[in-house]
């Protein structure tokens, strides 16, 4: 059990089952001086499998992640989910939570989370059955009176997730969601992400920046180099689909994490403009 | 006692001893009565006047005045502020105009509003809409300012329709601010309309306090003064109650 090369194309999967498929996927900001900002990048996500991005700061990674959802449409490139294409708005099973607080301070977390369900027009008793499931689900029945403002940013972000589970989404995108957490916190969030992948059997894409995150989640992770972003690597774990977080004490943990890090590393080094001293004597 | 009740009894109590303090001073006439008579003959002197139904057109009078200017300004500064937010480039324009839009004196043209409409109640309504709207147009600017980015984000991933996003998230999200404007309209709506009426008019709370002056008749003058001050006051405080269980309710508290 350790990190191994996908074969090339790199990023993709090739099967008809993909999930979601990007094809030629680019993305340039306009603007007096145009910015290159990601691409051109092919991607296959398998349904049901976790996949996570990591790479330098400014690489592209949540622009990526905001195509995917329809937020933003690509410069160049196909974009498809469940065989339909995406073009601009979001489609139908698609759930986001980002690293931002998202949680509506003005309602109630019980009211937090039924949002998208009363706007969807299900019927009340439909919406309390199943805002109770999240409920219990993310462990929040002690808070469910409570406003954001009364909760913990680990607490206000479950309220999030809540919110984006409740509409039972087959596509879950997560950007960086526990940025703003402390390690302790991130670890345990990262515990539950992985019960709530196994037991929804959803897709996830998780953008992070932490590389340890990253390979104790994902059953694949999507390496991106500097701007413009392109994927480099795409390593596999082989992790169990059972698993949580005292995988860190696997020594393929560490391999992985590793492997990350070399693959990173140079990349990272020229997102901050800095170059590597060993090429920079030449 | 708490901190919270502490902070109200002081209150209370610095009031209290002010209105006592002038009450003393007026009656052992160190203030002479010519110039202003004690809180209580004010108080009583409203009573008579508010039982014999004297002020009742005009009180009827200055608070429509007001109610309307005050609800007109709100609709039509939130209207322009939602433009304008929309409008990046008709604010860059705009935004030092409404940065010193409160150093022009209205009322110097108070004379040709009643020239254009005549002596009624609309130059009042006018005045009051045209001192309290530009206070919500900032306030809305401000307001959709601070709605954070993700929210809208937020808003397309739970697929709202635009305007289903501005009434469910957008609104909410700014309302603070909003009702810091609301406050805000509603004390110039009746700066406005009372000034108004002090200056020209036939009738209404301002007019009567310019005519009672006019005519030494401090006791209507005192108690009709007495009476704004006290509506104001309560007003705004309702408001501010309002406000702070909003407040309180996002501050976690």
């Amino acid at each position: 059990m350790s990190a191994s090369r996908a074969p090339a194309p790199l990023a993709t999967a090739g099967t008809a089952a993909a999930h979601v498929r990007l094809r030629g996927v680019t993305r340039i900001f306009e603007g007096a001086l145009p910015v290159h900002a990601l691409g051109p990048v092919d991607l296959d996500l398998v349904r049901g499998e976790f996949f996570s991005v990591v790479g330098p700061s400014g690489c592209g990674k949540s622009t990526l992640m905001d195509l995917i959802a329809g937020l933003n449409p690509p410069t160049a490139g196909t974009i498809s989910f469940e065989d339909r294409p995406v073009a601009g708005e979001v489609p139908d099973g698609i759930g986001a939570v980002f690293q931002e607080d998202a949680s509506f301070p003005w309602l109630t977390v019980r009211d937090n989370i039924a949002f998208g369900l009363r706007r969807a027009g299900v019927d009340a008793a439909e919406t309390k059955r199943r805002v109770d499931d999240v409920i219990a689900f993310m462990g929040l029945k002690d808070f469910t009176t409570a406003y954001p403002a009364q909760l913990s940013g680990g607490m206000r972000q479950r309220v999030c997730i809540a919110r984006t589970l409740v509409l039972q989404p087959r596509l879950i995108l997560l950007d960086e969601p526990f940025g703003a957490l402390d390690q302790q916190t991130r670890l345990l969030m990262g515990d539950e992400l992985l019960r709530l992948w196994r037991e929804t059997g959803a897709t996830i894409m998780l953008i992070t920046h932490a590389l340890d995150e990253a390979a104790m989640l994902s059953d694949r992770v999507g390496v991106m180099s500097s701007r413009p972003g392109r994927f480099i690597e795409t390593l596999t774990t082989n992790w169990p689909r059972e698993r949580d977080s005292t995988i860190v004490a696997d020594p393929a943990f560490g391999a992985v994490t590793a492997r990350l890090w070399t693959l990173l590393r140079g990349e990272s080094l020229k997102a901050i403009g800095a170059t590597i001293p060993d090429k920079a004597a030449g | 006692m708490s901190r919270k009740a502490a902070i109200l009894w002081t209150r209370a109590a610095v009031i209290v001893v002010a209105v006592a303090a002038l009450e003393i001073l007026c009656r052992a006439k160190i203030i002479s009565p010519l110039t202003l008579i004690p809180p209580s003959e004010m108080a009583s002197a409203l009573w008579e006047l508010i039982a014999s139904g004297k002020i009742n057109d005009d009180m009827v009078q200055t608070f429509s005045t007001v109610a309307l200017a005050f609800v007109l300004s709100v609709a039509v500064g939130f209207s322009l502020g939602v433009l304008i937010h929309a409008l990046p480039r008709v604010r860059r324009a705009l935004d030092p105009l409404l940065a010193s839009y409160y150093s022009i004196p209205f009322f110097v043209f108070y004379p040709l509003l009643i020239a254009l409409f005549g002596l009624n109640t609309i130059p009042l309504i006018v005045i009051g809409l045209v001192f309290a709207t530009a206070a919500m147009v900032i306030a809305t600017l401000n307001g959709l300012d601070r709605v954070p980015r993700v929210m809208e984000k937020t808003a397309r991933v739970l697929r709202l329709s635009p305007t289903r996003a501005i009434f469910t998230i957008t609104l909410p999200a700014a309302a603070p601010y909003l009702f810091t404007g609301l406050k805000l309209a509603l004390a110039y709506s009746f700066i406005g309309v009372i000034a108004g009426e002090f200056i020209l008019s036939g009738g209404g709370l301002g007019f009567s306090i310019a005519y009672a002056y006019n005519n030494f008749d401090s006791q209507t003058m005192y108690a009709l003064m007495m009476f704004v001050l006290v509506v104001v006051t309560v007003v705004n405080g309702v408001l501010h109650v309002l406000e702070q269980r909003m407040l309180q309710r996002r501050a976690g508290r």
